[in-house]
Protein backbone atom coordinates (compact mmCIF):
# COMPACT_ATOMS: atom_id res chain seq x y z
CA UNK A 1 0.00 0.00 0.00
CA UNK A 2 1.05 3.54 -0.57
CA UNK A 3 -0.13 6.90 0.48
CA UNK A 4 -0.41 10.11 -1.53
CA UNK A 5 -2.11 13.18 -0.69
CA UNK A 6 -3.88 15.34 -3.14
CA UNK A 7 -3.83 18.91 -2.71
CA UNK A 8 -6.75 21.59 -3.81
CA UNK A 9 -5.75 24.94 -4.15
CA UNK A 10 -7.55 28.34 -4.26
CA UNK A 11 -4.47 29.76 -6.22
CA UNK A 12 -2.05 28.69 -8.01
CA UNK A 13 -2.90 25.79 -10.01
CA UNK A 14 -2.99 25.58 -13.75
CA UNK A 15 -7.04 27.33 -14.92
CA UNK A 16 -9.72 24.31 -14.73
CA UNK A 17 -11.36 23.52 -17.94
CA UNK A 18 -14.52 24.54 -16.29
CA UNK A 19 -12.83 28.09 -14.65
CA UNK A 20 -16.40 29.77 -13.34
CA UNK A 21 -15.88 30.47 -9.65
CA UNK A 22 -18.39 29.01 -7.06
CA UNK A 23 -19.98 31.74 -5.89
CA UNK A 24 -21.05 32.63 -9.74
CA UNK A 25 -22.93 28.60 -9.66
CA UNK A 26 -27.08 28.59 -9.21
CA UNK A 27 -27.78 26.97 -5.75
CA UNK A 28 -28.20 23.56 -7.57
CA UNK A 29 -24.92 23.55 -8.91
CA UNK A 30 -23.30 24.02 -5.34
CA UNK A 31 -25.59 21.51 -3.53
CA UNK A 32 -24.60 18.87 -6.58
CA UNK A 33 -21.34 19.75 -6.37
CA UNK A 34 -20.78 19.00 -2.05
CA UNK A 35 -22.81 15.76 -2.72
CA UNK A 36 -20.38 14.65 -5.09
CA UNK A 37 -18.15 15.50 -3.18
CA UNK A 38 -19.34 13.79 0.12
CA UNK A 39 -19.64 10.81 -2.13
CA UNK A 40 -16.56 10.46 -3.48
CA UNK A 41 -15.18 10.57 0.30
CA UNK A 42 -17.75 7.76 1.25
CA UNK A 43 -16.97 5.65 -1.51
CA UNK A 44 -13.72 5.83 -0.61
CA UNK A 45 -14.20 4.51 3.10
CA UNK A 46 -16.59 2.13 1.91
CA UNK A 47 -13.52 0.40 -0.16
CA UNK A 48 -10.52 0.81 2.84
CA UNK A 49 -8.44 3.56 0.88
CA UNK A 50 -9.26 6.47 3.02
CA UNK A 51 -7.09 8.20 5.05
CA UNK A 52 -8.03 12.07 5.65
CA UNK A 53 -9.50 15.15 3.89
CA UNK A 54 -9.60 18.67 5.52
CA UNK A 55 -10.07 21.95 4.59
CA UNK A 56 -8.19 24.70 5.11
CA UNK A 57 -9.27 28.41 5.57
CA UNK A 58 -7.90 30.81 2.67
CA UNK A 59 -5.78 33.36 5.18
CA UNK A 60 -2.81 32.77 6.77
CA UNK A 61 0.72 33.83 7.39
CA UNK A 62 4.01 33.24 6.45
CA UNK A 63 6.52 32.86 9.97
CA UNK A 64 9.71 32.15 11.00
CA UNK A 65 12.10 32.31 13.77
CA UNK A 66 13.68 35.99 14.31
CA UNK A 67 16.90 35.03 16.81
CA UNK A 68 17.14 34.29 20.92
CA UNK A 69 14.44 36.33 23.01
CA UNK A 70 12.46 37.64 19.99
CA UNK A 71 8.78 36.44 19.03
CA UNK A 72 8.95 34.96 15.46
CA UNK A 73 8.39 37.24 12.70
CA UNK A 74 5.18 36.97 11.00
CA UNK A 75 4.23 38.15 7.45
CA UNK A 76 0.89 37.94 6.49
CA UNK A 77 -1.69 38.12 4.65
CA UNK A 78 -0.58 36.44 1.60
CA UNK A 79 0.47 38.18 -0.75
CA UNK A 80 -3.07 37.97 -4.01
CA UNK A 81 0.27 35.84 -6.28
CA UNK A 82 0.74 33.10 -3.44
CA UNK A 83 0.05 29.94 -4.42
CA UNK A 84 -2.57 29.10 -2.13
CA UNK A 85 -3.71 25.27 -0.88
CA UNK A 86 -7.48 25.02 -0.33
CA UNK A 87 -7.60 21.44 1.56
CA UNK A 88 -6.44 17.96 1.02
CA UNK A 89 -7.23 14.24 1.07
CA UNK A 90 -4.68 11.52 1.81
CA UNK A 91 -5.72 7.84 0.19
CA UNK A 92 -3.91 4.75 0.86
CA UNK A 93 -3.77 2.94 -2.19
CA UNK A 94 -2.23 0.03 -4.12
CA UNK A 95 -0.78 1.97 -6.63
CA UNK A 96 0.39 5.18 -8.16
CA UNK A 97 -1.93 3.69 -11.59
CA UNK A 98 -5.06 3.67 -8.52
CA UNK A 99 -4.43 7.31 -7.27
CA UNK A 100 -4.40 8.75 -10.38
CA UNK A 101 -7.59 7.14 -11.44
CA UNK A 102 -9.12 8.68 -7.86
CA UNK A 103 -7.68 11.83 -8.58
CA UNK A 104 -8.92 11.97 -11.35
CA UNK A 105 -12.73 11.20 -10.44
CA UNK A 106 -12.09 13.89 -7.66
CA UNK A 107 -11.25 16.58 -10.59
CA UNK A 108 -14.37 15.37 -12.57
CA UNK A 109 -16.79 17.19 -10.05
CA UNK A 110 -19.31 18.91 -11.17
CA UNK A 111 -18.80 22.80 -11.51
CA UNK A 112 -21.17 25.55 -13.32
CA UNK A 113 -23.86 24.20 -15.60
CA UNK A 114 -23.45 20.95 -14.12
CA UNK A 115 -19.83 19.72 -16.38
CA UNK A 116 -17.38 18.83 -14.29
CA UNK A 117 -14.54 21.07 -13.58
CA UNK A 118 -11.98 19.45 -14.61
CA UNK A 119 -9.62 20.69 -12.17
CA UNK A 120 -5.74 20.59 -11.76
CA UNK A 121 -5.41 18.49 -8.01
CA UNK A 122 -1.60 18.13 -7.38
CA UNK A 123 -0.60 14.13 -6.64
CA UNK A 124 2.05 13.55 -4.16
CA UNK A 125 3.33 10.39 -3.05
CA UNK A 126 4.31 9.81 1.00
CA UNK A 127 7.52 8.97 2.03
CA UNK A 128 7.33 5.90 3.10
CA UNK A 129 8.83 4.29 6.12
CA UNK A 130 11.89 2.17 5.24
CA UNK A 131 10.92 -1.74 3.46
CA UNK A 132 12.19 -4.74 5.91
CA UNK A 133 13.90 -6.35 2.93
CA UNK A 134 16.02 -4.12 0.88
CA UNK A 135 17.81 -6.82 -1.28
CA UNK B 1 -24.48 0.80 25.91
CA UNK B 2 -26.04 -1.48 28.35
CA UNK B 3 -24.16 -2.97 31.51
CA UNK B 4 -26.41 -5.32 32.61
CA UNK B 5 -29.13 -3.46 33.94
CA UNK B 6 -27.33 0.08 34.02
CA UNK B 7 -26.44 2.06 31.17
CA UNK B 8 -22.81 3.46 30.93
CA UNK B 9 -23.87 6.72 31.92
CA UNK B 10 -25.07 5.45 34.62
CA UNK B 11 -22.65 4.07 35.85
CA UNK B 12 -20.20 6.86 34.72
CA UNK B 13 -22.36 8.87 37.08
CA UNK B 14 -20.92 7.47 39.95
CA UNK B 15 -17.07 8.34 39.21
CA UNK B 16 -16.06 11.63 40.66
CA UNK B 17 -17.65 10.06 43.95
CA UNK B 18 -15.52 7.34 43.45
CA UNK B 19 -12.35 8.80 42.88
CA UNK B 20 -13.07 11.40 45.96
CA UNK B 21 -13.82 8.98 48.05
CA UNK B 22 -10.31 7.19 47.54
CA UNK B 23 -8.22 11.17 47.41
CA UNK B 24 -10.43 11.45 50.79
CA UNK B 25 -8.40 8.23 52.29
CA UNK B 26 -5.23 9.56 51.12
CA UNK B 27 -4.60 8.15 47.69
CA UNK B 28 -2.88 10.85 45.04
CA UNK B 29 -5.19 11.78 43.16
CA UNK B 30 -3.27 11.00 39.57
CA UNK B 31 -3.23 7.60 40.90
CA UNK B 32 -6.41 7.28 41.86
CA UNK B 33 -7.93 8.30 38.83
CA UNK B 34 -5.64 5.27 36.89
CA UNK B 35 -7.13 2.67 39.50
CA UNK B 36 -10.38 4.12 39.06
CA UNK B 37 -10.98 4.01 35.10
CA UNK B 38 -9.10 0.64 36.03
CA UNK B 39 -12.25 -0.13 38.25
CA UNK B 40 -14.37 0.78 35.36
CA UNK B 41 -13.41 -0.82 32.56
CA UNK B 42 -13.91 -4.18 35.06
CA UNK B 43 -16.85 -3.45 35.73
CA UNK B 44 -17.97 -2.60 31.48
CA UNK B 45 -15.83 -6.24 31.24
CA UNK B 46 -17.71 -8.32 34.31
CA UNK B 47 -20.88 -7.06 35.21
CA UNK B 48 -24.29 -9.01 34.24
CA UNK B 49 -22.19 -11.52 32.87
CA UNK B 50 -21.75 -14.55 34.13
CA UNK B 51 -18.76 -14.58 35.76
CA UNK B 52 -20.02 -11.37 37.94
CA UNK B 53 -23.91 -10.46 38.91
CA UNK B 54 -24.51 -7.10 38.73
CA UNK B 55 -23.41 -5.97 42.70
CA UNK B 56 -26.34 -4.63 44.70
CA UNK B 57 -24.18 -1.55 45.64
CA UNK B 58 -22.31 -0.45 42.18
CA UNK B 59 -20.33 2.37 43.86
CA UNK B 60 -19.11 0.66 46.88
CA UNK B 61 -18.11 -2.05 44.57
CA UNK B 62 -16.70 0.56 42.48
CA UNK B 63 -14.62 2.24 45.62
CA UNK B 64 -13.22 -1.45 46.84
CA UNK B 65 -12.22 -2.49 43.51
CA UNK B 66 -10.31 0.56 42.86
CA UNK B 67 -8.90 1.10 46.33
CA UNK B 68 -7.19 -2.66 45.44
CA UNK B 69 -6.33 -1.39 42.40
CA UNK B 70 -4.82 1.84 43.88
CA UNK B 71 -2.90 -0.63 46.60
CA UNK B 72 -1.24 -2.14 43.86
CA UNK B 73 -0.39 0.35 41.24
CA UNK B 74 1.09 2.16 44.53
CA UNK B 75 2.88 -0.93 45.21
CA UNK B 76 4.78 -1.19 42.27
CA UNK B 77 5.50 2.51 42.36
CA UNK B 78 9.28 2.99 42.49
CA UNK B 79 8.39 5.15 45.99
CA UNK B 80 6.49 2.42 47.16
CA UNK B 81 8.25 2.68 50.73
CA UNK B 82 7.59 6.07 50.89
CA UNK B 83 3.55 5.65 50.08
CA UNK B 84 3.18 2.44 51.60
CA UNK B 85 2.85 3.69 55.18
CA UNK B 86 -0.16 5.87 54.10
CA UNK B 87 -2.29 2.97 53.07
CA UNK B 88 -3.58 -0.65 54.25
CA UNK B 89 -5.50 -3.30 51.77
CA UNK B 90 -8.93 -1.82 52.76
CA UNK B 91 -10.39 0.99 52.52
CA UNK B 92 -9.84 2.38 56.07
CA UNK B 93 -13.11 3.26 57.89
CA UNK B 94 -13.94 7.18 58.24
CA UNK B 95 -16.19 9.97 56.88
CA UNK B 96 -17.38 9.19 53.59
CA UNK B 97 -16.28 11.92 50.86
CA UNK B 98 -18.69 14.64 50.77
CA UNK B 99 -20.33 16.53 47.91
CA UNK B 100 -17.86 19.55 48.62
CA UNK B 101 -15.11 16.12 47.69
CA UNK B 102 -16.78 15.73 44.15
CA UNK B 103 -17.34 19.77 43.84
CA UNK B 104 -13.24 20.13 44.50
CA UNK B 105 -12.08 16.91 41.72
CA UNK B 106 -14.02 19.77 39.26
CA UNK B 107 -11.71 22.79 40.49
CA UNK B 108 -8.88 20.26 39.92
CA UNK B 109 -9.65 19.41 36.76
CA UNK B 110 -10.12 23.42 35.43
CA UNK B 111 -6.72 24.11 37.39
CA UNK B 112 -6.49 27.67 36.28
CA UNK B 113 -2.70 26.23 35.36
CA UNK B 114 -4.20 24.20 33.31
CA UNK B 115 -4.49 25.22 29.54
CA UNK B 116 -8.22 24.49 27.97
CA UNK B 117 -7.60 21.67 25.73
CA UNK B 118 -5.88 19.41 28.98
CA UNK B 119 -8.39 20.84 31.40
CA UNK B 120 -11.49 19.67 28.65
CA UNK B 121 -9.46 16.03 28.40
CA UNK B 122 -8.82 15.67 31.93
CA UNK B 123 -12.44 16.67 33.11
CA UNK B 124 -14.04 14.21 30.91
CA UNK B 125 -11.86 11.12 31.90
CA UNK B 126 -11.56 11.61 35.83
CA UNK B 127 -14.69 13.16 36.10
CA UNK B 128 -16.83 11.74 33.28
CA UNK B 129 -15.43 8.03 33.43
CA UNK B 130 -14.79 8.55 29.65
CA UNK B 131 -11.81 6.36 28.20
CA UNK B 132 -8.52 8.40 26.89
CA UNK B 133 -9.47 6.39 23.66
CA UNK B 134 -13.23 8.00 23.66
CA UNK B 135 -11.91 11.48 24.21
CA UNK B 136 -9.34 10.86 21.67
CA UNK B 137 -11.25 9.66 19.02
CA UNK B 138 -14.19 12.78 19.92
CA UNK B 139 -11.39 15.23 19.38
CA UNK B 140 -9.61 13.91 16.34
CA UNK B 141 -6.11 13.59 17.81
CA UNK B 142 -4.27 9.90 18.24
CA UNK B 143 -4.65 8.51 21.46
CA UNK B 144 -1.16 8.58 22.15
CA UNK B 145 -1.19 12.54 22.25
CA UNK B 146 -3.96 12.47 24.16
CA UNK B 147 -2.81 9.93 26.56
CA UNK B 148 0.40 12.49 26.82
CA UNK B 149 -2.03 15.32 27.45
CA UNK B 150 -3.92 13.75 30.45
CA UNK B 151 -0.94 12.60 32.40
CA UNK B 152 0.78 15.89 31.83
CA UNK B 153 -2.63 17.22 32.99
CA UNK B 154 -2.51 15.17 36.27
CA UNK B 155 1.63 15.74 36.49
CA UNK B 156 0.89 19.87 36.56
CA UNK B 157 -1.94 19.42 39.19
CA UNK B 158 -0.75 16.73 41.41
CA UNK B 159 0.96 19.06 43.72
CA UNK B 160 -2.45 20.98 44.06
CA UNK B 161 -4.19 20.71 47.47
CA UNK B 162 -7.54 19.45 47.42
CA UNK B 163 -9.17 21.67 50.11
CA UNK B 164 -7.96 24.84 47.88
CA UNK B 165 -10.51 26.69 47.37
CA UNK B 166 -11.69 26.59 43.56
CA UNK B 167 -13.11 28.79 41.08
CA UNK B 168 -16.47 27.53 39.82
CA UNK B 169 -16.39 30.20 36.64
CA UNK B 170 -13.20 27.98 35.07
CA UNK B 171 -15.41 24.93 35.64
CA UNK B 172 -17.88 26.24 33.62
CA UNK B 173 -15.76 27.45 30.87
CA UNK B 174 -14.37 23.66 30.51
CA UNK B 175 -17.65 22.30 30.13
CA UNK B 176 -18.45 25.60 27.71
CA UNK B 177 -15.81 24.32 25.81
CA UNK B 178 -16.77 20.69 25.87
CA UNK B 179 -20.50 21.30 24.82
CA UNK B 180 -19.89 23.92 22.26
CA UNK B 181 -16.63 22.38 20.64
CA UNK B 182 -17.52 18.61 20.83
CA UNK B 183 -16.41 17.12 17.32
CA UNK B 184 -17.78 13.92 17.10
CA UNK B 185 -17.03 9.89 17.00
CA UNK B 186 -19.03 7.64 19.35
CA UNK B 187 -19.15 9.73 21.88
CA UNK B 188 -21.87 12.68 21.87
CA UNK B 189 -19.81 15.25 23.78
CA UNK B 190 -22.48 18.09 23.76
CA UNK B 191 -25.19 15.40 25.75
CA UNK B 192 -21.94 14.70 28.11
CA UNK B 193 -21.67 18.24 29.02
CA UNK B 194 -24.82 18.32 29.85
CA UNK B 195 -24.80 14.62 32.04
CA UNK B 196 -21.55 16.62 33.99
CA UNK B 197 -23.55 20.33 33.76
CA UNK B 198 -26.10 17.90 35.70
CA UNK B 199 -24.23 16.67 38.40
CA UNK B 200 -22.52 19.81 39.13
CA UNK B 201 -25.54 21.12 39.61
CA UNK B 202 -26.70 19.08 41.94
CA UNK B 203 -23.46 20.10 44.48
CA UNK B 204 -23.83 23.57 44.40
CA UNK B 205 -27.06 25.81 44.44
CA UNK B 206 -24.62 28.73 42.67
CA UNK B 207 -26.90 30.33 39.77
CA UNK B 208 -24.22 30.23 37.22
CA UNK B 209 -24.21 26.32 36.98
CA UNK B 210 -27.75 26.05 36.77
CA UNK B 211 -27.64 28.96 33.92
CA UNK B 212 -25.20 26.89 31.59
CA UNK B 213 -27.49 23.47 32.85
CA UNK B 214 -29.99 25.87 31.31
CA UNK B 215 -28.73 26.73 28.31
CA UNK B 216 -27.38 23.03 27.39
CA UNK B 217 -30.79 21.56 26.90
CA UNK B 218 -32.37 24.98 25.55
CA UNK B 219 -29.59 24.38 22.75
CA UNK B 220 -29.23 20.92 22.47
CA UNK B 221 -33.21 20.69 22.11
CA UNK B 222 -32.96 22.50 18.82
CA UNK B 223 -30.21 20.02 17.36
CA UNK B 224 -32.71 17.81 15.78
CA UNK B 225 -33.66 20.83 13.42
CA UNK B 226 -30.15 22.58 13.20
CA UNK B 227 -28.63 20.04 10.59
CA UNK B 228 -30.02 18.39 7.27
CA UNK B 229 -29.90 14.65 6.86
CA UNK B 230 -27.04 15.68 4.56
CA UNK B 231 -24.93 17.93 7.12
CA UNK B 232 -26.07 21.14 6.02
CA UNK B 233 -26.76 23.89 8.13
CA UNK B 234 -30.28 25.47 8.63
CA UNK B 235 -30.60 28.83 10.15
CA UNK B 236 -32.68 29.53 13.33
CA UNK B 237 -35.46 31.13 11.23
CA UNK B 238 -35.55 28.28 8.84
CA UNK B 239 -35.72 25.74 11.10
CA UNK B 240 -38.72 22.75 11.42
CA UNK B 241 -39.61 23.76 14.85
CA UNK B 242 -42.27 20.61 15.56
CA UNK B 243 -38.27 18.63 15.69
CA UNK B 244 -37.38 20.83 18.78
CA UNK B 245 -37.22 18.59 21.72
CA UNK B 246 -40.13 20.28 23.97
CA UNK B 247 -39.28 18.31 26.76
CA UNK B 248 -35.56 19.50 27.27
CA UNK B 249 -37.11 23.07 26.49
CA UNK B 250 -39.14 22.98 29.26
CA UNK B 251 -36.61 22.22 31.87
CA UNK B 252 -34.32 24.52 30.43
CA UNK B 253 -37.10 27.04 31.31
CA UNK B 254 -37.74 25.57 34.91
CA UNK B 255 -33.90 25.41 35.50
CA UNK B 256 -33.40 29.14 34.15
CA UNK B 257 -36.46 30.45 35.96
CA UNK B 258 -35.56 29.22 39.09
CA UNK B 259 -31.78 30.59 39.08
CA UNK B 260 -33.17 33.68 37.90
CA UNK B 261 -35.62 34.17 40.51
CA UNK B 262 -32.77 34.35 42.84
CA UNK B 263 -31.54 37.12 41.74
CA UNK B 264 -28.13 36.73 41.10
CA UNK B 265 -27.64 37.26 37.11
CA UNK B 266 -24.90 36.38 35.15
CA UNK B 267 -23.96 35.32 31.66
CA UNK B 268 -25.04 31.96 31.17
CA UNK B 269 -28.06 32.74 32.66
CA UNK B 270 -28.45 35.98 29.89
CA UNK B 271 -27.53 33.38 27.41
CA UNK B 272 -30.09 30.91 28.97
CA UNK B 273 -32.65 33.76 28.47
CA UNK B 274 -31.96 34.40 25.05
CA UNK B 275 -32.31 30.88 24.17
CA UNK B 276 -35.15 30.28 25.79
CA UNK B 277 -37.06 32.94 24.24
CA UNK B 278 -36.42 31.39 20.61
CA UNK B 279 -37.70 28.13 22.36
CA UNK B 280 -40.75 30.24 23.56
CA UNK B 281 -41.53 30.98 19.73
CA UNK B 282 -43.89 29.00 17.97
CA UNK B 283 -42.59 30.23 14.85
CA UNK B 284 -39.79 32.73 13.48
CA UNK B 285 -42.44 35.34 13.47
CA UNK B 286 -43.56 34.95 17.11
CA UNK B 287 -39.52 35.80 18.51
CA UNK B 288 -40.06 38.35 21.23
CA UNK B 289 -37.12 40.75 19.80
CA UNK B 290 -37.23 43.40 21.62
CA UNK B 291 -37.07 41.64 25.18
CA UNK B 292 -34.28 39.39 23.20
CA UNK B 293 -32.31 43.11 22.68
CA UNK B 294 -32.92 43.69 26.38
CA UNK B 295 -30.94 39.97 27.62
CA UNK B 296 -28.05 41.35 24.86
CA UNK B 297 -27.60 44.93 26.39
CA UNK B 298 -27.88 42.56 29.87
CA UNK B 299 -25.03 40.44 28.53
CA UNK B 300 -23.25 43.68 27.05
CA UNK B 301 -23.00 45.33 30.46
CA UNK B 302 -22.06 41.49 32.40
CA UNK B 303 -18.88 40.81 29.54
CA UNK B 304 -18.35 43.75 27.11
CA UNK B 305 -17.76 40.97 24.71
CA UNK B 306 -17.40 42.43 21.10
CA UNK B 307 -19.21 39.10 20.21
CA UNK B 308 -22.13 39.94 22.03
CA UNK B 309 -21.85 43.25 20.34
CA UNK B 310 -22.46 41.79 17.18
CA UNK B 311 -25.31 39.09 18.24
CA UNK B 312 -27.11 42.08 19.54
CA UNK B 313 -26.77 44.20 16.38
CA UNK B 314 -28.44 41.53 15.11
CA UNK B 315 -30.86 41.69 17.12
CA UNK B 316 -31.52 45.08 16.47
CA UNK B 317 -32.15 44.44 13.11
CA UNK B 318 -34.83 41.73 13.67
CA UNK B 319 -36.48 44.59 16.81
CA UNK B 320 -36.20 47.73 14.91
CA UNK B 321 -35.86 46.89 11.69
CA UNK B 322 -32.33 46.21 9.04
CA UNK B 323 -31.02 49.70 9.13
CA UNK B 324 -31.17 50.06 12.96
CA UNK B 325 -28.93 46.74 12.70
CA UNK B 326 -26.96 47.84 10.42
CA UNK B 327 -26.34 51.55 12.47
CA UNK B 328 -25.66 49.11 15.27
CA UNK B 329 -23.24 47.04 13.08
CA UNK B 330 -21.17 50.43 11.67
CA UNK B 331 -19.97 50.90 15.40
CA UNK B 332 -17.96 47.62 15.60
CA UNK B 333 -14.88 46.21 14.42
CA UNK B 334 -15.13 45.00 10.68
CA UNK B 335 -12.75 41.99 11.87
CA UNK B 336 -15.11 40.18 14.17
CA UNK B 337 -15.48 37.05 13.13
CA UNK B 338 -19.51 36.44 11.49
CA UNK B 339 -19.15 40.68 11.19
CA UNK B 340 -19.27 40.01 6.97
CA UNK B 341 -22.15 37.41 7.45
CA UNK B 342 -24.20 39.85 9.62
CA UNK B 343 -23.95 42.44 7.25
CA UNK B 344 -24.77 40.03 4.54
CA UNK B 345 -27.69 39.46 6.22
CA UNK B 346 -28.97 42.63 7.64
CA UNK B 347 -28.66 44.53 3.49
CA UNK B 348 -30.86 41.21 2.84
CA UNK B 349 -33.38 42.11 4.86
CA UNK B 350 -32.97 45.60 3.74
CA UNK B 351 -34.17 44.65 0.54
CA UNK B 352 -30.24 45.44 -0.87
CA UNK B 353 -29.97 41.72 -2.69
CA UNK B 354 -26.63 42.70 -4.79
CA UNK B 355 -24.52 44.61 -1.63
CA UNK B 356 -26.27 40.98 0.16
CA UNK B 357 -25.17 39.13 -2.06
CA UNK B 358 -21.48 40.51 -2.40
CA UNK B 359 -21.20 40.25 1.18
CA UNK B 360 -21.82 36.63 1.58
CA UNK B 361 -19.24 35.69 -1.09
CA UNK B 362 -16.71 37.66 1.14
CA UNK B 363 -18.35 36.19 4.39
CA UNK B 364 -17.70 32.74 2.76
CA UNK B 365 -13.81 33.22 2.43
CA UNK B 366 -13.35 34.29 6.28
CA UNK B 367 -16.25 31.23 7.49
CA UNK B 368 -14.54 28.78 10.48
CA UNK B 369 -15.54 26.01 9.34
CA UNK B 370 -17.08 23.46 5.68
CA UNK B 371 -21.01 23.61 6.54
CA UNK B 372 -20.95 27.60 7.29
CA UNK B 373 -18.89 28.21 3.76
CA UNK B 374 -21.27 26.23 2.36
CA UNK B 375 -24.23 27.71 3.60
CA UNK B 376 -22.90 31.36 3.12
CA UNK B 377 -21.85 30.17 -0.48
CA UNK B 378 -25.67 28.89 -1.56
CA UNK B 379 -27.52 32.53 0.21
CA UNK B 380 -25.06 33.84 -2.35
CA UNK B 381 -26.16 32.31 -5.07
CA UNK B 382 -29.51 32.30 -4.05
CA UNK B 383 -30.06 35.56 -3.88
CA UNK B 384 -27.99 36.39 -7.45
CA UNK B 385 -30.38 34.33 -9.11
CA UNK B 386 -33.05 35.94 -7.45
CA UNK B 387 -31.32 39.17 -8.93
CA UNK B 388 -31.62 37.99 -12.35
CA UNK B 389 -34.87 36.35 -12.34
CA UNK B 390 -36.22 40.29 -11.68
CA UNK B 391 -33.95 41.35 -14.62
CA UNK B 392 -34.59 38.04 -16.68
Amino acid sequence: MAKYLFLKHYRGAPASVNNVPMDQWTPDEIDAHIQYMEDFAARLKDSGEYVDSQALAAEGAWVRYDGEGRPPVTDGPFAETKDLIAGFMIIDVASYQRAVELAGELSAAPGAGGRPIHEWLEVRPFMGAPTSITE
Amino acid sequence: MAVGAVDEAQLRDLIPGVLAALVHRGADFATAEDAVQEALMRAFETWGTRSAEYPDDPKGWLITTAWRRFIDLTRSDIARRRRESVVSDEPPPGPAASVDDTLHLYFLCAHPSLTAPSAVALTLRAVGGLTTRQIAQAYLVPESTMAQRISRAKRVVGDVRLDEPGDLRTVLKVLYLVFNEGYGGDVDLAAEAIRLARQLAASTQDEEVAGLLALFLLHHARRPARTRADGSLVPLADQDRSLWRRDMIAEGVAVLQAALARDRLGEYQAQAAIAALHGDAQTADETDWPQIVEWYDELVRLTDSPVVRLNRAVAVGEADGPQAGLAALAALDPTLPRYTASAAYLHERAGDIATAAELYVAAAERAQNVAERNHLTLRAATLRRSVQGERG
